[in-house]
This record gives C-alpha cells, sequence and structure tokens, in this order.
C-alpha cells in the first residue's frame, strides 16, 4: 500500500496545474515582492539607474530564489530549527558566490558597476522571506516555482524603475540614445524646435529618485487593485 | 584620531546608510511605524555594525587575506564567510545581552534576530573592503553607520507617526507615503553633502 503511495506521489510532483500556475502568477500582481510584500526593497533602489543593470541583478534574483528555495526545500525536513537561519544563510551565500564569480568572469563592466550589490542579494529580503514562508513548508518542485515566480515579480519592478529612470535621467534606453541636445540622439532637442523646452532630468538620476518611482508604482497598482490597500 | 573622527561623521551624515544608499529598507520600512520600536531596532543596528565590522576586518585580514594564516587568497569566500559570522555575532550579543541585562533583551525583543538579513550589516562590511580601510578606520565606519541609520530610522518613525492623522488618498496610504517620505529625507540629506569632513580633523 504504501508503495502505490510513493508511485502515485511521484507522478505528481512535476505537475502543472493551476495551483502551480498560480505560484508564477500570484507574486507579479496580487502578491508583488516589492510593491505589496515589501521585500528586497534595500539592492532595488541602487541598481536601477541603468536598464542593463536592473536586467543583470534581475537575473541574478532569479537564479538565486529559484534555487535556493528548491536546496532548502530538499533538505528541510534535516535542518534543525535553531539553526535554520545560518543553514539557509550559507546555502544563499554559496549560490550568490557562483553568480559573483560567474559575472566577473563573462561581464566584469557590469561587475564593476554592481560593486557590492550583488553580495547583497544574501541579504536581500525576498529570498530570506521566500525561504521562511515558503520552502521550509512545500515540496522542492512547487518552491521552485515560487522562486521563479518571485524572482520574476522582483525583475519586473526592477526594470520599470529602470527605464523610467534611464529614459527621463538620461535620454536613452539600454545605451540607445533616445532624446538629448546633441547629433548622437534620435531626437535632437536642438534642432526639433518644439522640444526645445526638453532637457534630461538629473534629479531622477539620482537615488530618492526610485523611491519616488515606486511610490508611483504602488499608488497606480493600489489604485487598480483596490483589495492590497493599507486599512490601518 | 581625527581620522576617526573623519570617517565617523563621513558614514553617519553625509553617506548614510539608510538615505543615500538606501541599504536595510526591509526592516527600515517595516519597523518605522513608532518611535519606540524605531528607536530599539536603532541601538541594535549601532551594536552589531559596531562589532561586525571590526570583527569582519580582522577575518578578512588574518584569514582570507594574502598576508594571512593561510598564506593564499581566499577572497572568494568572503561571502560565506562574513554571512556566518554576522549570524553567529548576532546570536552571541543576543545571548551576552539576555544574561547581563534582561531589560535590554526585553526591549531589543525580535529586533536582534532580524539584523542578521539586514542589509545595512552585510553591506558595511562589504563597503568596508571596497574602501580599504585600515582596523580603526573600520571600527569608526561601524559605528558612524550604525548612528546614521539610526538617526534616519527615528527621525522617519516620527514624522510617520504624525501622518497617521493626515488626510492621504487610500491607494497611497502605509506604504507608499513610507516611500515618499523616505525618499524626501534622502534629498534632504543631501545637503550634508557639502559638509566637507576634513575640517573636523
Amino acid at each position: 500500500m504504501a508503495e502505490v503511495h510513493e508511485i502515485t506521489k511521484k507522478e505528481t510532483v512535476f505537475s502543472f496545474g493551476k495551483e502551480e500556475k498560480k505560484l508564477l502568477s500570484d507574486p507579479i500582481n496580487d502578491n508583488n515582492p516589492i510593491t505589496v510584500q515589501v521585500l528586497g526593497v534595500c539592492s532595488a533602489l541602487a541598481v536601477t539607474t541603468l536598464v542593463d543593470k536592473a536586467i543583470v541583478m534581475g537575473l541574478a534574483v532569479i537564479f538565486v530564489t529559484a534555487l535556493s528555495n528548491l536546496f532548502t526545500s530538499m533538505l528541510r525536513s534535516y535542518i534543525p530549527k535553531q539553526v535554520r537561519m545560518i543553514v539557509q544563510l550559507v546555502i544563499i551565500a554559496f549560490l550568490v558566490t557562483i553568480v559573483e564569480l560567474a559575472l566577473k568572469a563573462f561581464n566584469y563592466t557590469i561587475w564593476k558597476e554592481l560593486s557590492v550589490f550583488i553580495g547583497l542579494i544574501i541579504t536581500n529580503c525576498i529570498v530570506m522571506g521566500r525561504l521562511e514562508a515558503y520552502a521550509m513548508a512545500n515540496s522542492p518542485w512547487k518552491s521552485f516555482l515560487d522562486g521563479i515566480g518571485n524572482g520574476v515579480g522582483y525583475s519586473i519592478i526592477l526594470v520599470i524603475v529602470a527605464a523610467i529612470r534611464e529614459v527621463f535621467g538620461k535620454g536613452s534606453f539600454l545605451g540607445f540614445k533616445i532624446i538629448g541636445p546633441t547629433a548622437e540622439y534620435a531626437l535632437n532637442t536642438t534642432e526639433i524646435s518644439w522640444l526645445g523646452w526638453y532637457t534630461a532630468n538629473n534629479l531622477i538620476i539620482l537615488s530618492p529618485a526610485a523611491m519616488f518611482i515606486i511610490a508611483i508604482i504602488i499608488w497606480v497598482h493600489r489604485a487598480s487593485n483596490r483589495k492590497l490597500i493599507d486599512i490601518s | 584620531m581625527g581620522d576617526f573622527i573623519n570617517i565617523f561623521i563621513k558614514s553617519a551624515f553625509i553617506e548614510n546608510m539608510a538615505l543615500s544608499y538606501f541599504l536595510g529598507m526591509c526592516s527600515f520600512l517595516a519597523v518605522s511605524k513608532s518611535v519606540k520600536t524605531a528607536l530599539g531596532l536603532g541601538v541594535a543596528v549601532v551594536f552589531v555594525l559596531g562589532l561586525t565590522i571590526p570583527m569582519n576586518w580582522l577575518i578578512d585580514y588574518y584569514l582570507l587575506g594574502e598576508a594571512g594564516f593561510f598564506k593564499m587568497d581566499l577572497t572568494f569566500l568572503r561571502f560565506i564567510i562574513f554571512i556566518s559570522t554576522i549570524a553567529a555575532l548576532v546570536q552571541l550579543v543576543e545571548m551576552v545581552v539576555e544574561k547581563f541585562s534582561p531589560s535590554l533583551y526585553n526591549s531589543l525583543g525580535i529586533f536582534l534576530p532580524l539584523i542578521t538579513v539586514n542589509c545595512a550589516i552585510l553591506g558595511g562590511s562589504l563597503f568596508m573592503i571596497t574602501k580599504e580601510y585600515n582596523f580603526v578606520q573600520s571600527v569608526s565606519y561601524g559605528l558612524g553607520g550604525g548612528v546614521g541609520w539610526a538617526l534616519a530610522i527615528v527621525a522617519i518613525a516620527g514624522i510617520r507617526e504624525k501622518m497617521t492623522y493626515s488626510q492621504i488618498p487610500a491607494p497611497l496610504r502605509g506604504l507608499g507615503m513610507a516611500f515618499l517620505l523616505t525618499g524626501i529625507m534622502g534629498i534632504a540629506f543631501m545637503g550634508l553633502m557639502g559638509i566637507d569632513p576634513a575640517a573636523f580633523k
């Protein structure tokens, strides 16, 4: 009897049904790590001056959340309760070290620009928060999907903020020059007379502007999804 | 000594961890609802930053560096070692405080274990490495960074307490307003960038 049970359990391990789909889609809207759970804001602000930095950071976080969720979930019955923090941190730190060394080897300039913020993925509250809230209590496959979902939800906000900051602060997008005062730009503000008033907003490059942009994103998000409104 | 004060002022005000690097934002936004709890967390952060940064400096220099015990470059282990040191030290501080000052332990409460995953703590250690400080400078950097972070969270908590009485659009209430306030405070702290720390030498 036990054996039969084992087999049916194995068949459902990698299933992809409604519940699994919800694991992926939930963090993108209803339970977004940044705008709803307020996790992982620390690194979200410093890396969003340029879109390419934000994309690299997002990919790194997806990798770390997915795999750390998977490994913690696999080990969850062997981890003693008292030292679980340290075990989780060692798993995360191991994965982040892999990301850092890989990035240093393949794209040194981006590594240099991100500097300590790759290391700070370790203490990025999303990773730790999902381990505590989800991976310690659920099966590896579901935890893996939950990790990917949360990583993607985080990256989407990161890329939106970075796009706003790069376009309006520097007049470029992913390095392509869009709007600015010289002939290099696609929209040359000195030649097109009705755009003559436009100058890139330097405030948006500064880090407080990221705070304002996230606040506006939260505002728009909660206005369109009213069940998220803070009642307290 | 001049160097010590110089770095202290620089890390507390000009390069404030919370308001110019935005480190430790998770607990910063979650705990800044009342001044009392904010003060508790602030004190705990000063405590832990002041201890972990010099500690990690010693470990980095005497164990991981080329000049250290193993005579080879083990700096790729930094993340794992640093975060383990922080976790262990937080646990130790918790036990010591519980033993010698139960009243302080009760007031710090759940904040001490929370601090392990505060980005400002690990960030402080990593910045200490990239800025190539020596031991005395790292002590000053740890204390200054902690004091700056504590100041920032208490200031924000004070404003947020007052904010509960104002009419804010419903979707912006709570979290959205906290983000806006932190941004405005960040701009205010930028005014301190004009200070020349060398004047305190």
